[in-house]
């Protein structure tokens, strides 16, 4: 016990000694934490939009003054040509080109059919999706309106009509930043303790001090816990610093437990620092140490979902994910801070926690001794 | 000019000595681009929803048979009733609830009007908002069925196409992002950290006092990364191009020549934070986690950059990714030239001169 506590004070002082390394720690999370989620939002609204009306008639001009006013799309201006449209299209100035062709009021009325030419840039296929979605609706809806005016209505409706009543249940101000704020928090997390301990290790191995641990009376499960525990105090706190800046700058308060939610935090950290600890077993250089921690948040990041939903990915991206520590965790903290779930909804998560947690330290300290 | 290429030789000779790296090196992108490009979409589909169909009737079931068969939903289970709802979106994985009241069939036959309940998780907001109108454009068309709507007269049709990406697909938006995405990264830390560990280790002072201008001794640091990196834009294009049938649209040559030029201004902002920091960790973690989220974020291919309120929209313009990203998304997708790329290439110029000049100036007075 002694021991491990002189490695602790070692291992701090190391940390509080470099006060560029303490700031990036502290800090850096918290700046994150205050401005990414602003910049994370994917409301599909502005969308850019150039009109090309070859009819100039009061049915052209209602169609667009009744696309331009649904809140969806911004006018960017009018085309002459389909060419020139394109090329705003191409200049990224508009994402839709709507083109009414000419003789669109009287053709309509006289023949009864008509047809308009939407073409949309679709490198982003899902706002291109929803972009068609809303433009089609608009124009149904217009389409609706002119039938109406046009044609006698009978005295009684006979057609059957299915009323959609919906509800928008534990969010129902449709507020993203509820959303954004807790995922991007479990990433400052895990970046914090993940890059931390892959790095420390290392960095003992690169420095050529850990020789001199190794000869040293000092157990490996005492080199190991001093290594962690730091890292773990650490990211606790910036969890909780996490948490109150999220109150402070967005409102945000755990519907759940904060008990609950640091129960759970404290086995995730453990879990990851494992996975930090395992990665530094392998390597020799903390350049190598970074490279690998990177590939492997990158595959966090990206396969958590935090920014793009695991039910949408193909199957084996799914199985992918499940070895993901993350995603349960993003999973976890959405679901105490927004739903308010409980210990009951949450234990599954919990038990795979303990079982990465084990699994990872387990496999660090085994490796550890192989390569020492 | 002798010197310098036995620098350079010198530098590579330590890249490849080190194996392991190496492989990393190459591996990584390699790897990440399959993953993302397979598995990244934006695009709600196969959301687990529960019902509650308290009517079993013809029409309930009807509808119940549209959703499911939708690409959008997939049935979870059924539920009896509307107080196991709750307990339901709590445990996780449901997004959405429908539910069809009694007699659902018989009000839409004799009184023309009945009621569906959606219900939908709006801890996604936008999730929640797509799958409600996802279901209710299902519900609709078996209503406009049901009505043959289409035989009304003043008909309007809309005649959609989609430009560059016909099939919706994911891969042609996260592509040119995550590369943008990598190589910054990757070139980023292997500078910062080369020039840093001569520094931590002391042997920079050597090199600095040997007949040699500084500023060959950090190019030659960068070289054989800028090297590297080449050969992965290779093998990441030659992937997209073979393995998830992205073809490139625009000219090869200027595609390739854009990608040497951001990989020159990512290695001048390593020799930036080298030249700023003291340690290989706090280069790496300055480097790693001060850049990644707002590297993901600010380029554009995640979430919109118009969307975001004004200071971060003029923060976004200090990000070198975004200008990549764009020029990509042009050349390789849209199939456009230089004409289209030349501002975004200028803003790359102009920063990599910018880094370079504030690097030289600082890194002159630190050693003097």
């Amino acid at each position: 016990m002694r021991i491990l506590r002189f490695l602790l004070i070692k291992e701090f002082k190391q940390i509080f000694r470099n006060r560029a390394i303490l700031a990036i720690i502290l800090a850096m999370p918290v700046i994150q934490l205050i401005i990414l989620p602003l910049a994370a939002n994917y409301e599909v609204k502005n969308i850019n939009l150039a009109v090309i009306d070859n009819d100039h008639s009061d049915y052209s001009r209602d169609l667009i003054t009744k696309v331009t006013s649904s809140g969806y799309f911004r006018l960017t201006g009018y085309s002459q040509s389909y060419r020139k449209a394109l090329h705003s299209v191409e200049e990224d100035k508009a994402d839709i080109i709507l083109e009414i062709p000419k003789n669109f009021e009287k053709e309509l009325l006289t023949e009864n059919q008509q047809q308009l030419f939407i073409t949309i840039n679709a490198v982003n296929g899902t706002k291109a999706g929803l972009g068609g979605g809303y433009i089609s609706s608009i124009i149904q809806e217009y389409n609706n309106q002119i039938r109406i005016k046009n044609i006698v209505p009978d005295k009684f409706n006979p057609m059957p009509v299915i009323e959609i009543t919906s509800s928008n249940w534990y969010n129902p101000n449709l507020n993203y930043q509820l959303y954004m704020v807790p995922g991007v928090l479990a990433m400052l997390v895990t970046l914090v303790g993940g890059f931390l301990s892959a790095l420390n290790i290392v960095k003992e191995k690169e420095g050529g001090t850990i020789e001199q641990i190794n000869v040293s009376p000092i157990k490996k499960y005492h080199f190991i816990l001093g290594k962690l525990i730091p890292f773990w105090i650490l990211g606790n706190v910036v969890f909780g610093l996490g948490l109150i800046v999220s109150w402070i700058f967005y409102g945000i308060v755990p519907l759940g437990s904060i008990l609950l939610l640091y129960g759970f935090v404290v086995l995730y950290l453990l879990a990851i620092l494992g996975f930090g600890l395992l990665v530094s077993t392998f390597c020799e250089t903390q350049q190598q140490a970074m490279l690998i921690m990177f590939f492997f948040i990158m595959i966090f990041v990206l396969m958590g979902g935090l920014f793009t939903s695991i039910d949408s990915m193909p199957e084996w991206a799914k199985t992918v994910s499940r070895f993901n520590p993350v995603s349960y965790f993003i999973d976890v903290i959405r679901m105490v801070i927004i739903k308010g779930s409980t210990f009951q909804d949450i234990k599954p998560h919990m038990l795979i926690i303990i079982c990465f947690a084990i699994v990872l330290n387990f496999a660090a300290v085994l490796n550890y001794r192989k390569t020492s | 000019m002798k010197q310098f290429f036995t620098f350079i030789n010198k530098e590579f000779l330590h890249v490849l000595r080190d194996r392991k790296t190496l492989l990393i090196l190459f591996g990584m992108p390699v790897v990440q681009i399959l993953i993302f490009g397979f598995a990244l979409t934006n695009e709600v589909k196969n959301s687990k929803i529960v019902v509650v169909d308290y009517a079993k009737d013809v029409a309930s079931k009807e509808i119940i048979n549209k959703i499911e068969a939708s690409r959008y939903f997939e049935i979870d289970h059924v539920l009896s009733g509307t107080n196991e709802l709750e307990k339901a979106f709590e445990t996780g994985k449901i997004k959405m609830a429908v539910i069809f009241p009694e007699n659902f069939n018989s009000n839409l036959l004799h009184q023309n009007k009945a009621q569906i309940q959606i219900i939908a998780d709006a801890s996604d907001p936008n999730q929640a908002t797509t799958l409600t109108n996802y279901a209710s454009s299902i519900i609709a068309d078996y209503q406009s069925e049901m009505n043959q709507l289409n035989l009304a007269p003043y008909r309007i049709q809309s005649q959609i196409k989609m430009l560059y990406n016909p099939q919706l697909k994911g891969a042609p938006n996260f592509v040119p992002g995550v590369m943008a995405l990598i190589l910054m990264l990757i070139c980023v830390m292997m500078t910062a950290i080369s020039i840093v560990k001569e520094k931590e280790m002391g042997t920079m002072e050597i090199l600095l006092v040997s007949p040699f201008k500084p500023i060959l001794v950090i190019l030659s640091k960068a070289v054989p990364y800028l090297i590297l990196s080449t050969i992965n834009v290779a093998s990441i294009l030659l992937l997209s191009f073979f393995v998830l049938e992205l073809p490139i649209k625009g000219n090869l040559i200027l595609l390739f020549s854009e990608s040497i030029l951001f990989i020159i201004t990512c290695l001048t902002l390593g020799i930036f934070i080298s030249v700023k920091t003291d340690s290989m960790q706090t280069a790496m973690l300055l480097s790693l986690m001060g850049m990644l989220l707002p590297t993901l974020l600010f380029s554009g291919f995640m979430f919109p950059v118009e969307n975001m309120p004004i200071p971060l929209q003029i923060f976004s313009n200090i990000v070198p990714a975004k200008w990549y990203y764009i020029i990509v998304k042009r050349i390789m997708i849209e199939g456009l030239g230089f004409a289209a790329v030349w501002k975004e290439t200028l803003i790359l110029i102009g920063t990599t001169i910018f880094l370079l000049f504030i690097s030289l100036k600082s890194f002159k007075i630190r050693m003097s």
